[in-house]
């Protein structure tokens, strides 16, 4: 390897001893004033200084409980930040920005200031609102006022915020690791990039992820003509190569496929799981999907196909977990089923029954129903779907076509695949990679990595947040700004665009993507703010630009950029079969991780430690097998077993999921990150090292395993059955529809009346006199599981993150989680989700059991805890029956990190070790509203006032609200007659009850799957 | 003497060995504290257990430094070994008062010669026990917050809460505790300040007897005191154990919310307690050559007190487990089946056995009298009933209302140090005790001699 | 010998049986100011010197009394007129709840009661005392009973007395300097 190469290995984390921070910290208070910079760039040169700027942190407890070496670590860090000019820490942007506000706009302490922006993800946008403390961005919200989101968001939206903050970020621009100046950067660019001039560019070539935004692909333009031989590749692991090519093979075209759920009565998802983040739209769509589930009006009827459990599967009235080989041919089934000529899909005995039930109930919902493919099946199932749909009509109705939301939508597989046989060519004097980590997640195939350490690409330059596996495997890395530092555009996924504000300005003088491009085309001096205002100046020449300027950023969305529907014409299409299912041998299917997506979250302890829908698991991706499969293999969870896929294995531990198909395995991806940072490396299993680009989804023909030897697994949840072994516990009470038109009132049991009580009413507690009665409603029909209240709760709270030991002695600190329920058969169980706050009980049994008086009650009905008084007996969780008191064991919160200083809601106390905490229904909210209210003299209007869960959920399955309002929405729902208190028998009387769940069963498969599972039994 | 000969002979054993005079006794007993020399034995028993003693000191300051989060406690098990060793130690510190207090009051003069370290015994109990409520705070610096005391913040304890009743029984517990027996030291204390060749013994013994010189009118008031804190420290004794039994009882879990128990607590602690007595009456009648004053007679009635609570208990148990399947409430007969067939169903078993099982053997006259199968039976019992309240807390706490927030609870070496650690400061403690102060009372025994009686002068 | 202010005649006796018939023959010849010393209570001995009343039990009641009401108005006060709060919907005076403490408290103080009274009342501590002067006097904590006649006593007379004591046959007789 050649010395470069050395250079880089130096610069490896965890190959030395760590630094001596006694001396360390001699060195730098001998050292003072200006002197001060410069020792410490000298410090810095040291190879322990990189050696501890690269630490990586021990596993576990430890990186948030070892406070010694953190602060050590943390002085050097707060060095460093110093030497990044972190005492701009507070800064707005200099440009204008234009708060979203009804109050006068400037500065009131202790009031957030509201700013439209947008966070998108594979060039998908969420519109989003940003709460702002006097300059410091603390809380995402969805932006109500806009059509994509209607106020709510996904887990990865709201937890970009923590990435902001993210002490791992890289802070520096460096040199083979070794910081530098931009200044530098240019003189050294510069050069290369000018001998690139006569060649056109035919060296030069860029990488990015794919992308939406209008001015980035504009100056992507530009930058082309400028060097007409360089090439722009895009790549992106999770990629929806397949969704395009299908259209292609339908219409000739790419198109992007918008649905209209709140029309569709029969929803069909063919491996779909289009009710969780990450899927394009997935706001709109759950929004849309829980509005016909109200059982008291039409509801609509779901049919989910998928080869792996997921929260969408869950929620649908009748699942079927097959192979994902399967259901290429499934849908063929379906498809010849409504007269479609693609063949007849080959299908065991009762999976043809499922096909045909759909089949005719589709037959009568002719432009009322609608079929979805999933991004991860072939382009063929694709295409069956538009033509499944364009033959019931459903297109116009619940289908809509429009161009392509990504800017490039070329093949990404491909595009990458050019770039590394250029590379391997020598064809390639300057690689740019703007953002991504393709050095960890290329295919397999592709040694993307090997490629790139190679001599026979001399000059290699890095954009990113984090200093990650391709950063290090780059000459130069450029931190990049986050995109709450910086001006950018986007699309959301019906091509609306949203300007991206930025709160702050760049912590670490960070660079965005649209400052380095406009660096490429040889203006170094733009910034973002120029490049994105001048484009939008071009699509909008006009006196009135400010206008204009000022309306998008106040609103977040840009009038009139919405795509118009696309009439396509399907050519007559014949379908290929792509995939040969053999169901014999096992498949293997490759999932983006439901908490950090495909590792580009590795690094944010908000979705590490958020329970993964179905498997509640944290901190590790396990493969899913199900139950009847590891009986077969005599595995069950945490064992471990090796994987091994066309001569390449892995060792990985394994989680038995309830509904998993049958010889079917799951891995997700997105773990094992070798530089992810304090919080990501370390963790689970790269998956990526199976995935090649011949199989980006799924393969048939694995082998598994299995070897001596266990791996401790992280989950949040205790049971995942209703059920103990003595007695049935209606925690979930559900029934069908037909059940419930014949007895509306089944979940009411009877529970004590409410003048049932020797008690006579404290004094000034008589809650129907009071203004105020704060209760909650949670809708678990409408629920859809998608994790977002936990995450959107976390960062109003100031909840702080364990890690994976104390996840794993069930010391998790979330107030708000989401218990999953599986009921009846394993193999093909029905899923249910029940988020449980703190219920409020009226009659508190924690309260009567404080010693200290540290839990008591509010006059407008609440169980307030008070943290300075508590002194951690513990017993009122262990009286709690609902066990959602959480406990500061240890000094869980992070004191020392001065980021996370900056991020927290200054409105909610941070608590400390040994203090007991719980859900307030956020009554920093309340209260601010009460204020307000008093002070303009008015009731606090319903609805105005939301608790941070409520805000978030996409389903609107949270409503919030004074009961004693009889107008109120929350009060409505509680009179329902499918309203009932989880545990009322014990007489808690709770404030948060809960609406029952109702399933639309298709009565011609009701009894098929009564007999499949009885067969089931009798087998088991 | 002989084990054999009471057996099989049918009187009684006496409470005290013939032959005795009260020169004898004076100086059989006081020698012990003055003139006996240190032995190597002591010095071996009183080092190990002070090491122990450090560990335990260890494990408190690392607790301190880092949490509560060094155990194993988690949500949903709030309460581990803390709350166990707790009612643990108070239930073994019930024996001492019960015996000077009540069987004073029932006139047993069998107590008087084990009265003296069973209160000492009490004592150190007790203070084991006090310890943990407060180690097992989140934020044990704020202790005194249990305590109604006026602050500036106007605020106060919350007395519904059976964790403040706690507080008061056990701090009343272990004053009047304290005092009691400090009393009934008093005139031992005058006899050693009398009897000691050492100048400085004689001083300080002297200080602590406070002048008492023996007259009749302070015998009198004396027993009159006495008798007095000897009928208030009965339903106090009593009520402590209920009080703690409370803070189970008050609490709405499956398993915790039961009336059965205060009586079933009280007995369980007194049953613990003597077995306790026995543990450390045993070696020490051995050691120090006390037979004559500690008889098989003594050691007989304890072990029927054991065998008549013991019942009491299984009593409990039994109605625990009816309950459990008569109420129909499947979440108690849940609890049942987690008992028998959960993950820590051996804990259960194992309780059965050493609580139930095992101390039916005390029917036998040859079990009751023979000292070293008493001193087994007693370990065995003690062991019974540390599960017992392991049983309690922790099966109860792990499985409760909702699935989904089930959990399991695994002590770490830091329980486990704190644990032993108390076991080594309580017999560091005693160790102590037998040899500075009088472990038999000795005016007590006086009064036991035929010739105290007074015969009427015709 | 050179004489020192009497304190006392102090008589020796071997067995309780003596120094109680002593002590009831010392009362009935007249002299009041005695007492008398065991090392061990003699119920009969105080009856002998005619004390009777030893009103450790009323001192006892008070604080009994004191403890009960106090610990009950304290909860009261605190959970119904100083800071009032809504635990649980219990009603603010949850007498039933409050029970315990006000118990414990009776017991607390009336125990303190019974223990300070009783040494309030004899006077203890006293370190020293003229009775501890004579030698033998050591023995009364060990197996002698010794019996007082006080020099402050009315009909006390250094001749008369020591002869009367003689008469009662003790061990010894030894004059308490003071």
């Amino acid at each position: 390897m050649d010395d470069r190469g050395k250079k880089s290995e130096e610069i490896c984390p965890g190959k030395k001893g760590s630094l001596d921070l006694v001396a360390v910290r001699k060195r730098l208070e001998q050292t003072k004033g200006p002197e001060y910079w410069r020792s410490l760039e000298e410090l810095a040169g040291t190879a322990e200084f990189r050696e501890m700027m690269h630490r990586e942190f021990p596993k576990g407890a430890s990186e948030w409980l070892d406070g010694v070496s953190r602060r050590g670590f943390l002085k050097l860090m707060g060095a460093s930040l110093a030497l990044a000019g972190m005492t701009a820490c507070t800064r707005q942007p200099l440009e204008p920005i234009v708060p979203y506000v009804k109050q006068p706009e400037e500065f009131v302490p202790g009031r957030p200031l509201f700013y439209a922006s947008a966070f998108s993800m594979r060039g998908y946008a969420t519109p989003i609102l940003v709460e702002s403390h006097l300059g410091r961005p603390t809380k995402i919200e969805g932006n109500a006022q806009h059509p994509v989101s209607l106020g709510g968001t996904d887990v990865f939206t709201q937890a970009s915020l923590l990435d902001l903050y993210d002490p791992d970020r890289s802070q520096t621009l460096t040199y083979l690791g070794d910081p530098y100046s931009w200044s530098s950067f240019l003189a050294a660019f510069h050069g290369p990039l000018a001998s690139q001039k006569p060649l056109q560019g035919a060296g030069i070539r860029v990488l990015t992820q794919s992308f939406s935004s209008p001015a980035l692909a504009d100056q992507m333009q530009s930058f082309l003509k400028l060097y007409p031989s360089a090439k722009w590749h895009v790549y992106e692991p999770v990629n929806r190569d397949s969704v395009y090519a299908g259209a292609q093979m339908a219409f000739g075209q790419p198109v992007e496929t918008q649905y209209k759920l709140d029309k569709a009565d029969v929803i069909v998802s063919l491996d779909a799981d289009f009710l969780y983040g990450g899927y394009p739209g997935f706001t709109r769509y759950a929004r849309e999907y829980a509005s016909r589930r109200d059982p008291d009006k039409s509801m609509n009827r779901m049919y989910v196909i998928e080869s792996t459990m997921t929260s969408t599967g869950a929620k649908a009235d009748h699942r079927l977990p097959v192979q994902a080989a399967k259901i290429e041919q499934f849908a063929r089934a379906l498809a010849s089923g409504i007269g479609v000529n693609a063949g007849a899909g080959q299908l065991g005995d009762a999976e043809a029954k499922f096909a045909a039930a759909i089949g005719d109930e589709l037959k009568t919902h002719h432009g009322s129903s609608v079929v979805i493919a999933g991004d991860n099946q072939p382009p063929v199932v694709h295409a069956l779907a538009h033509a499944i749909n364009q033959a019931l009509g459903n297109v116009g109705q619940t289908v809509v076509y429009t161009d392509p939301v990504s800017a490039i939508p070329v093949n990404s597989t491909d595009s990458l695949r050019d770039l590394v046989s250029d590379m391997r060519a020598g064809k390639v004097d300057m690689l740019i990679i703007l953002g991504g980590n393709p050095a960890y997640d290329a295919p397999a195939d592709f040694g993307f990595g090997d490629a790139l350490k190679s001599a026979k690409v001399p000059l290699r330059i890095h954009l990113g947040l984090h200093q990650n596996e391709t950063a290090e495997l780059c000459h130069w890395h450029v931190n990049e700004a986050h995109y709450l530092e910086a001006w950018g555009d986007t699309r959301a996924y019906d091509g609306t665009v949203s300007i991206v504000q930025p709160l702050i300005a760049p912590l670490y003088n960070g660079k965005s993507i649209y400052e380095f491009v406009a660096l490429l085309s040889g203006q170094s001096e733009a910034t973002g703010y120029e490049v994105v205002k001048a484009y939008w100046q071009k699509q909008h020449s006009g006196p009135d630009f400010d206008m204009f300027w000022r309306r998008a950023l106040h609103d977040g969305w840009i009038e009139g950029t919405t795509f118009t529907p696309k009439d396509v014409t399907t050519k007559a299409a014949d379908f290929p079969t792509s995939t040969s299912s053999d169901t014999k041998s096992i498949e293997i299917n490759f999932r983006p991780d439901p908490s950090i997506w495909d590792g580009r979250f590795s690094n944010n302890g908000w979705l590490q430690e958020l329970p993964k829908p179905v498997s509640k698991m944290t901190w590790d991706n396990p493969i899913f097998i199900g139950p009847a499969m590891a009986a077969r293999l005599g595995v069950q969870k945490e064992d471990l077993v090796e994987l091994e896929l066309q001569g390449k294995s892995m060792l990985v531990p394994v989680w038995v999921q309830a509904g998993q198909p049958d010889n079917t395995v799951t891995v997700f991806l997105g773990y094992g990150r070798t530089r992810a940072g304090r919080t990501g490396t370390g963790f689970g299993f790269d998956a990526y090292q199976l995935r090649n680009s011949a199989i980006p989804w799924f393969a048939a023909g694995l082998n598994v395993r299995k070897v001596s030897g266990s791996y401790e697994l992280a989950s949040t949840q205790g049971m995942q059955s209703m059920d103990a072994e003595i007695g049935q516990r209606p925690l979930v009470r559900e029934t069908d529809l037909d059940e419930y038109r014949k007895e509306p009132n089944f979940a009411q049991e009877e529970e004590p009346k409410k003048d049932e009580t020797l008690y006579p009413v404290v004094p000034g507690f008589d809650y129907s006199k009071q203004p105020y009665a704060w209760g909650m409603a949670i809708d678990l029909n409408s629920c859809v599981g998608c994790n977002n209240c936990i995450v959107a709760c976390q960062s109003e709270n100031n909840i702080a993150v364990v890690g994976k030991d104390q996840v794993n002695r069930g010391r998790h600190m979330h107030w708000l989680r989401v218990d999953t329920y599986y009921e009846g058969d394993r193999d093909q169980p029905r899923a249910f989700f029940q988020p449980v706050p703190c219920m409020q009980c009226e009659n508190a049994p924690c309260e009567v059991v404080c010693p200290v008086g540290a839990t008591v009650h509010s006059t407008e009905g609440l169980n307030d805890m008070v943290y300075n008084r508590c002194v951690g007996t513990r017993y009122c969780s262990n009286n709690c029956p609902y066990k959602v008191r959480r406990f500061n064991f240890l000094r869980f919160q992070d004191w020392e990190t001065p980021q996370y200083k900056m991020m927290r809601n200054p409105n909610v106390t941070v608590r400390s070790r040994g203090v007991m905490e719980k859900c307030t229904y956020c009554i920093q909210r309340i209260t601010q509203h009460r204020v307000d209210a008093e002070r303009a003299d008015t009731p606090i209007k319903d609805g105005e006032l939301q608790t941070a869960c409520q805000q978030s959920c996409p389903s609107n399955a949270i409503i919030f609200g004074n009961i004693n309002d009889p107008n109120s929405k929350v009060a409505k729902l509680k009179g329902l007659l499918r309203n009932y208190s989880l545990l009322g028998e014990l007489n808690t009387r709770p404030r948060t009850t809960y609406l029952a769940e109702i399933r639309n069963p298709n009565p011609q498969l009701e009894h098929l799957a009564t007999a499949a599972s009885a067969v089931e039994s009798e087998n088991s | 003497m002989d084990p054999q000969t009471p057996v099989t002979e049918r009187r009684k054993a006496p409470v005290i060995a013939p032959g005795h005079t009260f020169a004898t006794i004076t100086d059989k007993i006081s020698s012990i504290v003055l003139a006996r020399p240190v032995t190597n034995a002591w010095l071996v028993g009183f080092g190990f257990f002070g090491l122990i003693t450090m560990m335990l000191l260890y494990a408190i300051g690392y607790l301190f430094l880092r949490g509560v989060g060094i155990w194993g406690v988690n949500i949903p098990v709030g309460w581990g070994f803390a709350i166990v060793n707790f009612v643990w130690w108070i239930g073994i510190g019930h024996a001492g008062t019960l015996i000077s207090a009540i069987l004073l009051l029932l006139r047993q003069q069998w107590r008087n010669s084990i009265n003296r370290f069973a209160e000492a015994m009490t004592l150190f109990a007790v203070a084991c026990a006090g310890m943990f409520p407060l180690l097992h705070l989140g934020r044990p610096w704020l202790f005194y917050w249990l305590f109604p005391y006026p602050n500036s913040m106007n605020y106060w304890p919350q007395f519904r809460s059976p964790l403040v009743w706690d507080v008061f029984a056990v701090s009343t517990y272990f004053t009047i505790s304290l005092v009691f027996w400090f009393i009934g030291l008093i005139p031992d204390l005058a006899t050693l300040r009398d009897r000691a060749e050492n100048k400085w013994a004689a001083m300080i013994y002297g200080i602590l007897a406070m002048g008492w010189r023996g007259s009749a009118r302070h015998w009198k008031r004396y027993e009159k005191a006495y008798l007095l804190l000897a009928g208030l420290a009965t339903p106090l004794v009593l009520s402590v154990h209920t009080v703690v039994s409370f803070d189970f009882a008050v609490a709405i879990l499956p398993g915790w919310h039961t009336t059965i128990f205060p009586p079933y607590f009280v007995a369980g602690a007194i049953y613990s307690g003597f077995a306790m007595v026995l543990m450390l009456a045993i070696p020490i009648r051995k050691l120090y050559g006390l037979e004559d004053f500690i008889t098989l007679r003594h050691l007989d009635n304890s072990a029927k007190v054991m065998l008549a609570t013991g019942l009491i208990v299984a009593y409990g148990y039994a109605v625990e487990a009816f309950m459990g399947w008569y109420s129909g409430n499947h979440f108690d007969s849940f609890l049942l089946w987690n008992r028998l067939h959960g993950p820590y169903r051996f804990t259960y078993y194992a309780l059965l056995f050493c609580n139930i099982g095992f101390p039916q053997v005390l029917w036998f006259r040859n079990w009751r009298t023979r000292p070293l199968r008493l001193f087994v039976v007693s370990a065995v019992i003690l062991t019974g009933m540390w599960l017992e309240r392991f049983v309690i807390v922790v099966i109860s706490l792990h499985r409760d209302f909702l699935t989904s927030s089930w959990g399991m609870y695994y002590p770490t070496k830091w329980d486990w140090m704190t644990f032993i650690g108390t076991i080594g400061f309580f017999l560091f403690a005693f160790f102590l005790f037998v040899r500075i102060l009088p472990m038999i009372s000795i005016f007590e025994m006086r009064t036991l001699l035929p010739e105290a009686e007074v015969k009427e002068a015709e | 010998m050179k004489r020192t202010p009497v304190y006392g005649l102090m008589a020796e006796f071997a067995t309780p049986t003596d120094i109680v018939s002593a002590a009831k023959r010392t009362h009935e010849a007249g002299y009041r100011k005695i007492d008398a010393y065991s090392p061990f209570p003699i119920e009969e001995l105080a009856e002998a010197i005619g004390f009777h009343r030893e009103g450790v039990a009323l001192v006892t009641l008070i604080g009994g009394l004191l403890g009960m009401f106090g610990g009950y108005l304290l909860q009261y006060w605190i959970h119904n007129i100083s800071y009032p709060t809504n635990v649980g919907g219990r009603p603010l005076n949850s007498w039933p709840a409050f029970i315990v403490v006000t118990f414990e408290m009776t017991i607390l103080f009336a125990g303190l009661a019974a223990v300070f009274g009783m040494l309030a009342l004899n006077g203890l501590p006293m370190p020293y005392h003229p009775v501890f002067n004579v030698p033998r006097f050591a023995f009364a904590t060990k197996d002698r009973f010794f019996l007082i006649i006080f020099s402050s006593d009315a009909k006390y007379d250094s001749v008369e007395t020591r002869r009367f004591l003689e008469s009662l046959e003790p061990r010894s007789i030894s004059e308490v300097p003071s």
